[in-house]
Protein backbone atom coordinates (compact mmCIF):
# COMPACT_ATOMS: atom_id res chain seq x y z
CA UNK A 1 0.00 0.00 0.00
CA UNK A 2 1.08 3.16 -0.79
CA UNK A 3 2.04 5.42 2.17
CA UNK A 4 -0.17 8.68 2.16
CA UNK A 5 2.62 11.19 1.80
CA UNK A 6 3.42 9.56 -1.82
CA UNK A 7 0.00 10.08 -2.58
CA UNK A 8 -0.57 13.12 -5.49
CA UNK A 9 -2.74 15.78 -3.91
CA UNK A 10 -6.29 16.02 -5.56
CA UNK A 11 -7.59 19.42 -6.85
CA UNK A 12 -10.14 20.76 -3.81
CA UNK A 13 -11.21 23.91 -5.54
CA UNK A 14 -9.98 26.86 -7.68
CA UNK A 15 -10.60 30.32 -6.59
CA UNK A 16 -10.30 33.75 -8.40
CA UNK A 17 -8.07 36.08 -6.92
CA UNK A 18 -9.08 39.87 -8.21
CA UNK A 19 -6.73 42.27 -9.37
CA UNK A 20 -6.30 45.71 -7.02
CA UNK A 21 -9.58 44.62 -4.76
CA UNK A 22 -8.03 46.41 -1.28
CA UNK A 23 -11.33 46.12 -0.07
CA UNK A 24 -12.10 41.78 -0.97
CA UNK A 25 -8.73 40.82 -0.24
CA UNK A 26 -8.65 38.05 1.78
CA UNK A 27 -11.52 37.42 1.19
CA UNK A 28 -10.67 33.95 -0.54
CA UNK A 29 -7.78 32.52 2.26
CA UNK A 30 -11.03 33.03 4.55
CA UNK A 31 -12.91 30.88 2.20
CA UNK A 32 -10.26 28.19 1.98
CA UNK A 33 -10.18 28.08 6.03
CA UNK A 34 -13.91 27.28 6.00
CA UNK A 35 -13.27 24.78 2.85
CA UNK A 36 -10.58 22.59 5.13
CA UNK A 37 -12.58 23.15 8.79
CA UNK A 38 -14.90 21.16 6.72
CA UNK A 39 -12.83 18.63 6.34
CA UNK A 40 -11.66 18.26 9.70
CA UNK A 41 -8.24 20.05 10.34
CA UNK A 42 -6.60 20.72 13.86
CA UNK A 43 -6.31 24.43 14.37
CA UNK A 44 -2.96 24.84 14.18
CA UNK A 45 -2.90 23.33 10.86
CA UNK A 46 -5.25 25.25 9.09
CA UNK A 47 -3.86 28.27 10.81
CA UNK A 48 -0.54 27.67 8.91
CA UNK A 49 -2.53 27.20 5.66
CA UNK A 50 -4.94 30.36 6.09
CA UNK A 51 -1.85 32.64 6.71
CA UNK A 52 0.09 31.12 3.87
CA UNK A 53 -3.02 31.47 1.68
CA UNK A 54 -3.42 35.40 3.25
CA UNK A 55 -0.18 36.12 2.39
CA UNK A 56 -0.03 34.89 -0.88
CA UNK A 57 -3.32 36.54 -1.91
CA UNK A 58 -2.34 39.49 -0.47
CA UNK A 59 0.53 39.36 -3.10
CA UNK A 60 -1.34 38.32 -5.48
CA UNK A 61 -4.01 41.67 -5.18
CA UNK A 62 -0.87 44.21 -4.60
CA UNK A 63 1.30 43.01 -7.45
CA UNK A 64 0.36 39.89 -9.13
CA UNK A 65 -2.65 42.19 -10.87
CA UNK A 66 -5.04 39.11 -9.68
CA UNK A 67 -4.83 35.79 -10.30
CA UNK A 68 -5.79 32.33 -8.51
CA UNK A 69 -5.42 29.75 -5.91
CA UNK A 70 -5.72 26.39 -5.69
CA UNK A 71 -6.60 24.15 -2.75
CA UNK A 72 -4.95 20.77 -3.34
CA UNK A 73 -5.42 17.87 -1.11
CA UNK A 74 -4.17 14.49 -0.04
CA UNK A 75 -4.38 12.68 3.44
CA UNK A 76 -1.14 13.89 4.85
CA UNK A 77 -0.69 17.23 3.41
CA UNK A 78 -2.67 20.56 1.87
CA UNK A 79 -0.81 21.78 -1.32
CA UNK A 80 -1.82 26.06 -2.30
CA UNK A 81 -0.28 26.85 -5.78
CA UNK A 82 -1.21 30.65 -6.26
CA UNK A 83 -0.18 32.25 -9.67
CA UNK A 84 -0.07 35.61 -11.27
CA UNK A 85 0.57 36.94 -14.59
CA UNK A 86 1.92 39.94 -12.79
CA UNK A 87 5.38 41.79 -13.52
CA UNK A 88 7.52 38.63 -11.28
CA UNK A 89 10.00 39.26 -8.71
CA UNK A 90 13.05 40.78 -10.30
CA UNK A 91 15.42 39.19 -7.62
CA UNK A 92 13.62 36.52 -5.44
CA UNK A 93 16.59 36.27 -2.72
CA UNK A 94 16.26 39.75 -1.83
CA UNK A 95 12.10 39.18 -1.64
CA UNK A 96 12.86 36.42 0.77
CA UNK A 97 14.68 38.87 3.04
CA UNK A 98 12.52 39.92 6.14
CA UNK A 99 11.94 43.99 5.72
CA UNK A 100 12.54 43.96 2.07
CA UNK A 101 9.76 45.71 0.21
CA UNK A 102 8.54 47.83 -2.77
CA UNK A 103 4.85 48.24 -1.28
CA UNK A 104 3.41 51.68 -2.07
CA UNK A 105 1.83 53.81 0.38
CA UNK A 106 -1.56 52.20 -0.15
CA UNK A 107 -0.46 49.04 0.65
CA UNK A 108 1.14 50.18 3.64
CA UNK A 109 -1.99 52.06 4.88
CA UNK A 110 -3.63 48.52 4.45
CA UNK A 111 -1.20 46.74 7.35
CA UNK A 112 0.91 45.22 4.80
CA UNK A 113 3.96 45.78 2.86
CA UNK A 114 6.36 45.32 5.20
CA UNK A 115 8.37 43.04 3.50
CA UNK A 116 6.99 39.63 5.82
CA UNK A 117 4.76 38.43 3.36
CA UNK A 118 7.53 36.32 1.64
CA UNK A 119 9.52 34.99 5.24
CA UNK A 120 5.86 34.58 6.56
CA UNK A 121 4.89 32.22 4.16
CA UNK A 122 7.86 30.38 4.10
CA UNK A 123 8.00 29.97 7.84
CA UNK A 124 4.44 28.08 7.96
CA UNK A 125 5.16 26.08 4.75
CA UNK A 126 6.99 22.83 5.01
CA UNK A 127 7.52 23.35 1.42
CA UNK A 128 8.05 26.34 -1.01
CA UNK A 129 8.57 26.74 -4.29
CA UNK A 130 8.66 30.14 -6.23
CA UNK A 131 8.88 29.98 -9.87
CA UNK A 132 8.96 33.82 -10.81
CA UNK A 133 10.72 35.78 -14.37
CA UNK A 134 10.46 39.50 -15.13
CA UNK A 135 7.12 39.85 -17.22
CA UNK A 136 5.80 36.46 -16.74
CA UNK A 137 3.95 36.37 -13.52
CA UNK A 138 4.73 34.46 -10.38
CA UNK A 139 4.08 30.57 -9.19
CA UNK A 140 4.00 30.02 -5.66
CA UNK A 141 3.76 26.29 -4.48
CA UNK A 142 3.27 25.75 -1.25
CA UNK A 143 2.60 22.37 0.97
CA UNK A 144 1.76 21.92 4.81
CA UNK A 145 1.41 18.52 6.08
CA UNK A 146 -0.84 17.83 8.35
CA UNK A 147 -0.14 17.22 11.62
CA UNK B 1 -3.75 35.42 32.17
CA UNK B 2 -7.34 34.74 31.18
CA UNK B 3 -9.25 37.87 31.11
CA UNK B 4 -12.87 38.42 30.62
CA UNK B 5 -13.64 41.24 27.49
CA UNK B 6 -16.60 43.25 29.47
CA UNK B 7 -13.41 43.27 31.85
CA UNK B 8 -11.33 44.71 29.00
CA UNK B 9 -13.84 47.06 27.95
CA UNK B 10 -13.99 48.69 31.59
CA UNK B 11 -10.44 48.78 31.82
CA UNK B 12 -10.02 51.08 28.20
CA UNK B 13 -13.43 52.63 28.92
CA UNK B 14 -14.24 51.04 25.54
CA UNK B 15 -17.51 51.52 23.52
CA UNK B 16 -18.30 48.06 21.50
CA UNK B 17 -19.13 47.85 18.20
CA UNK B 18 -20.08 44.39 17.64
CA UNK B 19 -20.46 41.39 19.37
CA UNK B 20 -22.02 42.63 22.06
CA UNK B 21 -22.95 38.95 23.41
CA UNK B 22 -19.56 37.82 23.39
CA UNK B 23 -18.64 39.70 25.91
CA UNK B 24 -18.07 36.63 28.35
CA UNK B 25 -14.87 35.89 26.05
CA UNK B 26 -11.68 35.65 27.07
CA UNK B 27 -8.37 36.43 26.27
CA UNK B 28 -5.60 34.95 26.66
CA UNK B 29 -2.75 37.49 25.76
CA UNK B 30 -2.61 40.60 24.01
CA UNK B 31 -0.50 41.75 20.59
CA UNK B 32 -0.28 44.97 19.25
CA UNK B 33 0.50 46.10 15.76
CA UNK B 34 -0.22 48.18 12.75
CA UNK B 35 0.68 46.06 10.46
CA UNK B 36 -1.32 42.97 9.96
CA UNK B 37 1.89 40.44 8.77
CA UNK B 38 3.33 41.71 11.85
CA UNK B 39 0.02 40.07 13.56
CA UNK B 40 0.27 36.93 11.48
CA UNK B 41 3.45 36.04 12.16
CA UNK B 42 3.84 36.49 15.75
CA UNK B 43 0.28 37.11 17.83
CA UNK B 44 -0.66 33.88 19.39
CA UNK B 45 -4.29 32.54 18.84
CA UNK B 46 -6.88 33.20 21.80
CA UNK B 47 -4.76 36.92 22.03
CA UNK B 48 -6.37 40.58 22.29
CA UNK B 49 -5.20 41.96 19.04
CA UNK B 50 -4.68 46.30 19.51
CA UNK B 51 -4.63 48.11 16.69
CA UNK B 52 -4.60 51.47 14.64
CA UNK B 53 -6.07 50.12 11.99
CA UNK B 54 -9.30 50.20 10.91
CA UNK B 55 -9.99 48.41 7.34
CA UNK B 56 -11.79 44.70 6.56
CA UNK B 57 -7.89 43.65 6.61
CA UNK B 58 -8.22 43.60 10.09
CA UNK B 59 -10.90 41.59 10.32
CA UNK B 60 -9.59 38.82 7.97
CA UNK B 61 -6.29 38.82 9.68
CA UNK B 62 -7.91 38.39 13.12
CA UNK B 63 -9.93 35.32 11.58
CA UNK B 64 -6.65 34.20 9.95
CA UNK B 65 -4.99 34.52 13.03
CA UNK B 66 -7.08 33.02 15.62
CA UNK B 67 -7.76 36.86 17.15
CA UNK B 68 -10.58 36.84 19.51
CA UNK B 69 -11.42 40.60 19.81
CA UNK B 70 -10.16 43.61 18.39
CA UNK B 71 -9.38 47.01 20.47
CA UNK B 72 -9.10 49.87 17.95
CA UNK B 73 -7.06 52.73 19.35
CA UNK B 74 -6.83 56.52 19.96
CA UNK B 75 -10.76 56.51 18.55
CA UNK B 76 -10.74 54.53 15.34
CA UNK B 77 -13.74 53.54 13.85
CA UNK B 78 -13.76 51.28 11.49
CA UNK B 79 -16.61 51.36 8.65
CA UNK B 80 -19.84 49.65 8.88
CA UNK B 81 -18.90 47.40 6.55
CA UNK B 82 -16.25 46.16 8.58
CA UNK B 83 -18.43 45.79 11.65
CA UNK B 84 -20.93 43.90 9.44
CA UNK B 85 -17.52 41.78 8.58
CA UNK B 86 -16.55 41.32 11.87
CA UNK B 87 -19.62 39.87 12.65
CA UNK B 88 -19.92 37.63 10.73
CA UNK B 89 -16.94 36.20 11.95
CA UNK B 90 -18.18 36.66 15.62
CA UNK B 91 -15.30 38.53 16.17
CA UNK B 92 -16.09 41.64 18.68
CA UNK B 93 -15.06 45.15 17.72
CA UNK B 94 -14.25 48.16 20.40
CA UNK B 95 -12.64 51.21 20.35
CA UNK B 96 -11.04 53.61 22.83
CA UNK B 97 -10.15 56.69 23.30
CA UNK B 98 -6.54 55.66 24.43
CA UNK B 99 -3.30 55.95 22.73
CA UNK B 100 -1.91 52.86 21.75
CA UNK B 101 1.07 53.18 24.13
CA UNK B 102 -1.56 54.21 27.24
CA UNK B 103 -4.18 51.34 26.15
CA UNK B 104 -1.61 48.65 26.02
CA UNK B 105 0.12 50.22 29.58
CA UNK B 106 -3.01 50.46 31.11
CA UNK B 107 -3.82 46.62 30.32
CA UNK B 108 -0.57 45.76 31.10
CA UNK B 109 -1.03 47.03 34.14
CA UNK B 110 -3.98 44.94 35.15
CA UNK B 111 -1.82 41.84 34.64
CA UNK B 112 -2.55 41.08 30.75
CA UNK B 113 0.60 39.85 28.86
CA UNK B 114 2.31 39.51 25.43
CA UNK B 115 3.66 36.99 24.05
CA UNK B 116 7.39 37.94 24.39
CA UNK B 117 7.18 37.30 27.98
CA UNK B 118 7.28 33.81 30.10
CA UNK B 119 4.20 34.83 31.79
CA UNK B 120 2.51 35.73 28.92
CA UNK B 121 3.17 31.83 27.25
CA UNK B 122 2.30 30.45 30.31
Amino acid sequence: MTPPQDQEPELLHAFTIAANDFAGAGQVSIAVKNLLKEVGFSAQCLRRVAIVAFEAEMNVVMYGGGGGLSVYLAPALVRLVVEDQGPGIPDLDLAMQEGWSTATPEMREMGFGAGMGLPNIKRNSDRLEIHTSPGRGTKLVAEIILT
Amino acid sequence: MPVKLAQIASWLQAEVLSGHALLEREVLLAHAADMMSDVLAFSHPGSLLLTGLANPQVVRTAEVAGIRAVVFVRGKRPSEAVTLLAQEFDLPLMTTAYSMFDACGLLFAQGLRGWSLPEGRA
